[in-house]
């Protein structure tokens, strides 16, 4: 038998005519008015009302700090995210990186409600501590907090220490803390925040001998693709790294029948060497700005930021490795540059004078523009909602540095909504996003290449790297079939429904 | 005491032996052997109570059962997340209320739209930007029939006053503005949240739409969200019993709808977890009777259209007797397709509102059997109405916790679990069938006679994926 579900169902005749006898009670809008708001919301005249917004985001490309913190958190072996606070942020914290990872994410809450309203949250906090401990084993338990913990104003580190005076927790667990208020930056800051927390806790009083290591810190980077590939390049290179935090396995952990509360992270004692590190090498800059600014006031240890999204950005990032380390870049690296840039070269045809809409996190809007205009595309909208004016200069900077930047233009702080006006007055041939930029395509029919985080609404996206030159391959590759799957779409039915491209 | 229920009370005791003392004198109180008959004393769990801290709750919060469940999916409401930026990002779109209508032009259900609090408006307060906003959000969308201002937590504790905002405001631009105290740190779940949405619904909407006529068969279809159409597969079997449903609360629905709701002889309530308050307003203030129902699987739906219809005339009665006569040999079709590959097999359901009761029948038509059920945030009346539609001896587990579920998996061994997005992965990794009991796994509908035959297929494809046999199990 047949069986129909929801993407098929509602459009049989039975359901169509329910939909309109239901009218009946509904008071909607006569269909005129609807079609006449609707082409009023392409027009120039809206897109003015509309950035002339200052007090509401309407579809933002951010999430907040906490989810960055326990994120990070949870790629340490052993370690436990443990939020204080109201108990539903961790339940959404669960939810948003099980829905992207198709992962099971362990977080704890200290389940904050009106009393801890009034009196604060220690006993929370005591409680949560003693069991997480005892029901989940953790070998290290990195706090952070919600909202409500911030407003009221606990003080995490007088409760840890507390916590550890009454014997409740041994003294020797390893408890960092982050204050990771949610009205301050967002996901990508929480990140941070979380990050210098446990590093700080990491590396107090194991400063000895150097390692002659090189830590690298992903930043707020979902791509578990990324994780494996710049540990193959480090091997390839012959340069003994150290991931902090290494999330890979927390979000791409093999199935073996059997669950693992924690399926991997970086071993503590890798993570704690980290401090006598030859250097520290970030991967994304604005989710690492404070880490770094730690790590080289405090322990004086070189940090660089080289984010590898790109060809130009690869190139700098394995000249700067060489240079640090003193070991050459290996010819098999050298192999896949040209490999991919092969592929570039065969594919440019179908990028070059390709208009661009980006958004996303300002570390990957960064990589993407550097790529595109690398293959003659062009960047026209980017928006980045947690863009700050530091990103808004290098991204403009960015632009003035290439001739496909000309028709470039940034906007730190706006949202989606605002990027509907702009893709309706200003129309582009590609759109970059997470899957909620998927009602950008519905409204606009601009193809969405799905690059960023979240993305929900397709599998295994995040399992391939986008860094490195094998990285630069698979969203070239992403790039063009887009285009050519568009160019498919319009064609069909005309001569130019072509077969060999 | 039977030795099923002692069986089951050791197992109960042993997997508790793990907390501290205090959460296991506490946790023992929520986990329970099951007595149908209702006269183990003992077997009664304790619940809608804190959680406690750090044991890893499943439940969320009264913004989730405020926003997320009951307000979010009135379609022609501009819906604001008043606070920081995460709580409108993670309950964006996640639970598929779905609706008909131009979105950001006459509908607004996908979108998600926030004050996006800083550090600025904790200092100095959030209601003058609140006040701008709702201005600014009236000019981008003129279409919008209300609009609900959805607190999150810093709101309520810096003092804000958002109803004088809405008060003020609302008297400018002539639509209702909601304002719903949903703070995520009020309450022990996301209960609370949908008794006060449902207050709200009262305080603001309720007794004030527009509707030209009333008939003697009008109803108004209670507690349906929609997911994945649920609310448009029920309304179909009511219609065609003769009734004329003028109102869905809240799956695609419109203010209008909300509040015409009031003019209905009848209203009939499937998640009596998130409205029965609404049910209790109407019946004290309009003398509207109201009843549950049940629409999962075709033994609850053929005996819900009866109960239905027993509340009208003769006309409605003869209706109902031919829906169920049309739709019998349908539903007979699916049994006979997917029973002999579901006979027999076990479920663990740890669900919210309704469905840890509800889709026990559906599970039983397919020759299934519930051996474990638990409710995230129910309360004692949920409980009463589970214990006698489970066995003897089954588990019944209240607020459950990442390890009970894990514990109670290994030793009841069941053949599949439903539950949802947060626990999915976790049985993924242990090889045990999931199917998540929420969102549908984005499928859907379930309800009524067009749901049923999905619901059969996504259980055949849950218990019985060749993936499953894929894993190679590694020995400890």
């Amino acid at each position: 038998m047949k069986i129909r579900d929801h993407s098929e169902l509602f459009k049989q005749q039975d359901y169509q005519e329910q939909f309109e006898r239901k009218k009946e009670f509904e008071n909607p809008w006569p269909a005129e008015k609807v079609r006449e708001i609707s082409d009023w919301t392409k027009t120039e005249e809206y897109k003015e009302l509309n950035f002339k917004r200052e007090n509401v985001k309407i579809n933002p490309a951010k999430a907040c700090q906490p989810l960055g913190a326990v994120f990070c958190a949870s790629g340490f072996e052993g370690s436990m995210p443990f939020v204080q606070g109201a108990q539903g942020c961790v339940a959404y914290f669960r939810s948003h990186l099980s829905r992207h990872f198709k992962e099971p994410f362990a977080a704890i809450s200290t389940s904050m409600t009106e009393d801890a309203a009034v009196f604060g949250g220690l006993n929370n906090m005591l409680e949560g501590l003693e069991n997480a401990y005892a029901l989940y084993k953790p070998k290290m338990i990195a706090v952070s907090t919600t909202c409500m913990a911030e407003v009221i104003g606990d003080d995490l580190n007088a409760y840890i220490k507390t916590a550890k005076e009454k014997g409740i927790v041994p003294q020797d667990l390893l408890i960092p803390f982050a204050n990771t208020p949610s009205f301050v930056g967002s996901h990508i800051v929480g990140y941070d925040n979380m990050m210098k927390g446990i590093l700080k806790a990491l590396w107090a009083g194991k400063k000895g001998e150097a390692n002659g290591k090189i830590n690298i810190i992903p930043g707020f980077d979902t791509y578990t693709g990324n994780y494996q590939e710049i540990k193959r390049l480090m091997a390839m290179m012959g340069i003994e790294a150290t991931v902090l935090a290494d999330v890979s396995d927390t979000f791409d952990s093999p199935n073996s029948g059997e669950y693992k509360l924690y399926p991997g992270g970086t071993p503590i004692p890798d993570a704690m060497d980290g401090v006598n590190a030859l250097a520290t090498v970030a991967l994304q800059k604005y989710s690492t700005v404070k880490t770094t600014d730690y790590i080289q006031k405090e322990w004086g240890q070189k940090t660089l930021t080289l984010s590898p999204i790109g060809i130009r950005n690869t190139d700098a990032f394995f000249a700067e490795l060489s240079k640090l380390t003193g070991k050459p870049v290996p010819a098999e690296v050298e192999a896949e540059r040209g490999r991919v840039v092969d592929a570039m070269v065969d594919s440019h045809p179908y990028v070059h004078g390709k208009r661009f809409a980006l958004v996303g996190d300002p570390d990957i809007l960064l990589g993407m523009m550097s790529l595109i205009m690398e293959m003659g595309g062009e960047p026209v909208h980017v928006v980045c909602t947690n863009g700050d004016k530091h990103f808004e200069a290098e991204a403009n900077e960015l632009l003035a540095s290439s001739p496909f930047g000309g028709n470039g233009k940034v906007y730190a702080g706006k949202d989606m909504w605002h990027l509907r006006s702009l893709l309706f007055t200003d129309p582009v041939d590609v759109l970059i996003g997470n899957s909620y930029a998927k009602f950008l395509t519905q409204d606009t029919g601009t193809p969405l290449v799905r690059i960023g985080f979240p993305i929900f609404d397709r599998h295994h996206l995040h399992r391939q790297p986008i860094i490195g030159y094998q990285g630069a391959l698979n969203l070239v590759t992403m790039l063009v079939n887009t285009v050519l799957d568009e160019l498919d779409r319009k064609t069909e039915g005309s001569a130019s429904f072509d077969v060999i491209r | 005491m039977s030795t099923t229920i002692k069986d089951t009370q050791k197992m109960i005791e042993e997997i508790l032996d793990a907390y501290p003392e205090k959460s296991k004198k506490e946790r023992a109180k929520h986990l329970a052997a099951n007595d149908p008959t209702g006269q183990c004393t003992t077997c009664q769990v304790k619940s809608n109570v804190k959680s406690r801290p750090g044991v890893m709750t499943v439940r969320g919060c009264a913004y989730a059962g405020a926003k997320g469940v009951v307000w979010g999916p009135v379609k022609d409401q501009i819906t604001i997340s008043h606070g920081p930026i995460g709580c409108g990002q993670y309950s964006w779109w996640s639970r598929r209320n779905y609706y008909n209508g131009q979105t950001g032009i006459d509908a607004f259900g996908t979108m998600h739209i926030t004050t996006d609090f800083q550090e600025k408006n904790i200092v100095y307060g959030g209601d003058k930007g609140l006040d701008l906003a709702i201005k600014e959000l009236r000019g981008l969308f003129p279409l919008g029939r209300g609009i609900g201002i959805l607190s999150e937590c810093p709101v309520g504790l810096i003092g804000d006053d958002i109803e004088a905002v809405s008060k003020r405001v609302a008297k400018e631009i002539n639509i209702p503005i909601v304002p719903v105290r949903c703070e995520g740190f009020r309450g022990v779940s996301q209960s609370l949240g949908h008794h006060i949405a449902n207050d709200t619904i009262k305080d603001y909407v309720l007794g004030k739409g527009t509707l030209e006529k009333t008939t003697p068969y009008d109803v108004n279809l209670i507690g349906d969200y929609n997911i994945g159409g649920d609310a448009w597969a029920s309304r179909k079997i009511l219609e065609e019993m003769g009734l004329r449903v003028i109102a869905q609360y809240t799956g695609d629905s419109t203010i209008n709808e909300l509040g015409i709701a009031s003019k209905a002889k009848l209203n009939l309530i499937h998640c009596y977890r998130s409205m029965n308050y609404i049910c209790r307003t109407m019946e004290e203030n309009y003398g509207i009777p109201w009843m549950e129902f049940n629409f999962f699987g075709p033994t609850k739906t053929f005996d819900s259209i009866r109960k239905i219809a027993g509340k009208f005339d003769e006309k409605i009665q003869k209706n109902a007797e031919a829906v169920i006569a049309k739709y019998t040999p349908l539903m007979e079709k699916v049994v006979a397709q997917f029973r002999p590959k579901l006979d027999g097999k076990k479920v663990m359901l740890y669900v919210g509102g309704l469905r840890p009761r509800h889709t026990i029948g559906a599970y039983e038509d397919l020759g299934m059997e519930v051996v474990a059920s638990g409710y995230e945030f129910g309360h004692s009346d949920d409980y009463k109405r589970t214990y006698p539609d489970m066995k003897e001896g089954a588990v019944i587990m209240d607020d459950a916790t990442l390890y009970e579920m894990e514990e109670f998996t290994r030793r009841l061994k069941p053949d599949m679990v439903g539950s949802g997005i947060k626990e999915k992965y976790t049985y993924h990794k242990l090889g045990v069938p999931f199917r998540q009991m929420h969102s549908w796994d984005y499928s859907g509908p379930y309800h009524g006679f067009d749901g049923f035959p999905v619901f059969a297929r996504d259980m055949d494809m849950t218990v019985n994926s060749p993936t499953w046999g894929l894993i190679r199990r590694q020995r400890a």
